[in-house]
């Protein structure tokens, strides 16, 4: 009855629903994606080659810029792998590693609750965002409070943290913690049962597990899809080994499953700050520096470490030649980069609207997929 | 392999005396629980193995590395953690081919993680693995748009992260950190050779660690402006009348004489 026009689009790199500056060149038929094809690189810096001509400590605030939501897990796996590489992961002092994993919740949290506002903005529901900013903005407080700024923290040191706890911040933080949990149900409310967030979402984007690993994916879609890994816990660092926290997982891995796991998550990291806070005032203030050499120089040899970023695995390799303060080579590994390639496969055949709610679900930042 | 072990496993413990983490054996190594059985099974295909800081490095021969990566696959090793490229060219006391290719396995029932490496000189293909993990698609993509190292056999072998017609490979060693024409290769109508706008230009004179000499000095001042602006020599002239109020037509003068300048220029090229 009707001709079959197919038709290529541009999507991106300057559409709102993108996130940044990712461009999708999509093939489609009428309002069904027959193809599409991720083009990225409008934003990258070069990261890994500055990162090659300044000294290691120097690079920290290049971290900041990758996944510039998420500061404080780039620079946590920036440290951790030349701490690796210098063999001080042990000499960590106790209340350093507990400010490094509320930190690194806390963005977790924050950058969650970003991702939840523009993902629910972009299928439609505008009024999320107004209570989840309503969260982040107390989140970024605390961060300014702590070390001054709100997105680019800059907030870790290779050895320790920068600065001790202001005066009065875990008082800040317990009142944080005991609203969060209330705030989340609210958010809850608004979409979780939601009759059009629910047909938008289920059934989007299914990924099964094996296609998730082969993709290589990590993070919140990897667990959406039913597969339980969680570096937190298959490769513990800081003291997250002694801390109480489920893996939330999903059945369906489609874009609701996914949904839910980053709600539940937000939940644990808020129990993850509740059990940090009497643990932290157990620890003598001001101990928060190894003893180790201002001056960075790792032996010669190469190392790779990972943590649990809110989008995935993000790894650093760094090559040291044991002769310069410089990294002779340090590649990341960035989660979302990783993720964005699964997009083709899971975007085939469903329609324009789809691939908006889709690259929600995956949670790119361009900064980090173009470094 | 096993009866290999005992003559070789006493000069690493001489040596561990001396240093404080004990270095094993390449064939100690080797017959790690992690990787003994897989290993066994590829005969000579690796060549060398290393271990540091609790990582276990295997160095694969370069064209045998798809048969080893699926042979990995199978024992478990199923998700490609990551893929990248170093350039060993300025590396210390290295001797060998240019560029080494890292690939980060992991195994969800072992919990732990491997490091395969290939050596390649430059112009040299690797054999691409994106039959064995999807995943290795992009990132093969992007080493071949930092490095040039090509993947024979991959699907779609573009640049990735640097626009086509980009001139050089930027994580390689001989590339300058700034002051390099990244993209005249486009626009050869417009912008001479060396002409095109230039990476990271500031005008300072900057003595960055990655600028090599003879680079700065063949990139270093930029060129007589080709498209717009006035040839250096007139900019000056025209810029000191102006902020005169008093002689109004001095700088129209100025620009007057400037403007035939500049269209003689355009025109000569």
């Amino acid at each position: 009855m009707f001709d079959v026009h197919e038709m290529e689009v541009n999507f991106g790199p300057q559409h709102p629903s993108t996130h940044g500056v990712l461009r999708v060149l999509l093939k489609i038929d009428g309002e069904r994606i027959i193809e599409a094809k991720p083009i990225i690189g409008y934003l990258h810096r070069g990261t890994e080659k500055l990162f090659e001509a300044m000294a290691y400590p120097q690079c920290i605030p290049h971290t900041d810029r990758m996944d510039y939501v998420a500061a404080a897990t780039n620079n946590l796996g920036f440290v951790e792998t030349v701490e690796k590489l210098l063999g001080a992961t042990k000499l960590i002092p106790r209340r350093a590693q507990l400010m490094r994993v509320m930190l690194s919740e806390l963005q977790r949290i924050s950058s969650h609750l970003l991702w939840l506002a523009t993902h629910a903005i972009d299928i439609g529901a505008m009024t999320p965002f107004f209570y989840t900013f309503r969260e982040r903005e107390q989140i970024l407080d605390l961060f300014e409070s702590y070390c001054g700024a709100r997105l680019t923290l800059n907030c870790m040191r290779i050895g320790g943290m920068p600065d001790d706890l202001p005066h009065g911040w875990l008082d800040d933080l317990e009142a944080f913690t005991a609203k969060f949990d209330p705030a989340m149900d609210e958010y809850e409310s608004l979409l979780t049962n939601n009759r059009i967030w629910k047909k938008r979402t289920v059934g989007i984007g299914v990924l099964s597990p094996q296609d998730a690993i082969d993709w290589g994916i990590t993070g919140p879609p990897l667990r959406g899809s039913g597969v339980e890994w969680d570096l937190r816990r298959a490769q513990p660092y800081e003291c997250y080994p002694e801390l109480a926290f489920d893996i939330p997982i999903g059945k369906n891995g489609d874009t609701y499953d996914r949904y839910l796991v980053r709600m539940a998550e937000m939940r644990q990291s808020n129990s993850i700050l509740k059990q940090c806070i009497p643990l932290v005032k157990q620890t003598p203030a001001g101990d928060i520096k190894a003893k180790i050499s201002k001056v960075v120089r790792p032996p010669e040899g190469e190392a790779y470490h990972s943590i649990e970023s809110p989008k995935g695995e993000i790894g650093y390799y760094i090559v040291s030649d044991g002769k310069t303060q410089n990294a002779y080579r340090c590649h990341v590994r960035p989660p979302s980069f990783v993720n964005l390639q699964a997009l083709p496969a899971m975007c085939k055949g469903h329609l324009v609207s789809d691939l908006v709610a889709l690259i929600g679900t995956i949670d790119i930042v361009l900064g980090e997929v173009d470094r | 392999m096993s009866e290999i072990p005992p003559p070789s496993s006493t000069p690493p413990a001489a040596a561990a005396a001396s240093a404080p983490p004990p270095a094993r054996s390449v064939d100690d190594i080797k017959g790690d629980p992690l990787v003994a059985s897989t290993v066994s099974r590829l005969g000579d295909a690796v060549t060398g193995a290393k271990e540091q800081v609790g990582e276990i490095t295997l160095v694969v021969e370069r064209d045998r590395i798809v048969e080893v990566c699926r042979a990995f696959k199978d024992d478990g090793f199923v998700y490609l953690v990551d893929l990248c490229g170093v350039d060993y060219s300025k590396f210390p006391n290295h001797a060998g081919p240019r560029f080494g290719v890292a690939y980060t396995l992991y195994s969800f029932q072992k919990n732990a993680r491997v490091r395969l490496r290939v050596w390649t000189p430059e112009g040299e293909p690797v054999p691409s693995v994106t039959s064995v993990w999807k995943t290795a698609n992009w990132h093969e993509r992007e080493t071949w748009d930092m490095f040039g190292i090509t993947f024979s056999g991959h699907p779609n072998l573009e640049r990735i992260l640097m626009w086509d017609g980009f001139n050089g490979h930027p994580l390689r060693k001989d590339f300058p950190i700034r002051g390099i024409d990244t993209g005249a290769r486009i626009y050869p109508e417009v912008f001479p050779e060396g002409g095109g706008p230039k990476a990271g230009s500031t005008g300072k004179d900057v003595k960055d660690v990655n600028v090599y000499k003879s680079e700065w000095k063949r990139y270093g001042t930029w060129p007589a402006a080709q498209i717009g602006g006035g040839a250096k020599p007139a900019a000056p002239a025209a810029a000191k009348p102006a902020p005169k109020p008093v002689a109004a037509a001095a700088p129209a003068a100025a620009a007057a004489v400037a403007e035939p300048a500049e269209d003689a220029e355009e025109e000569a090229e």
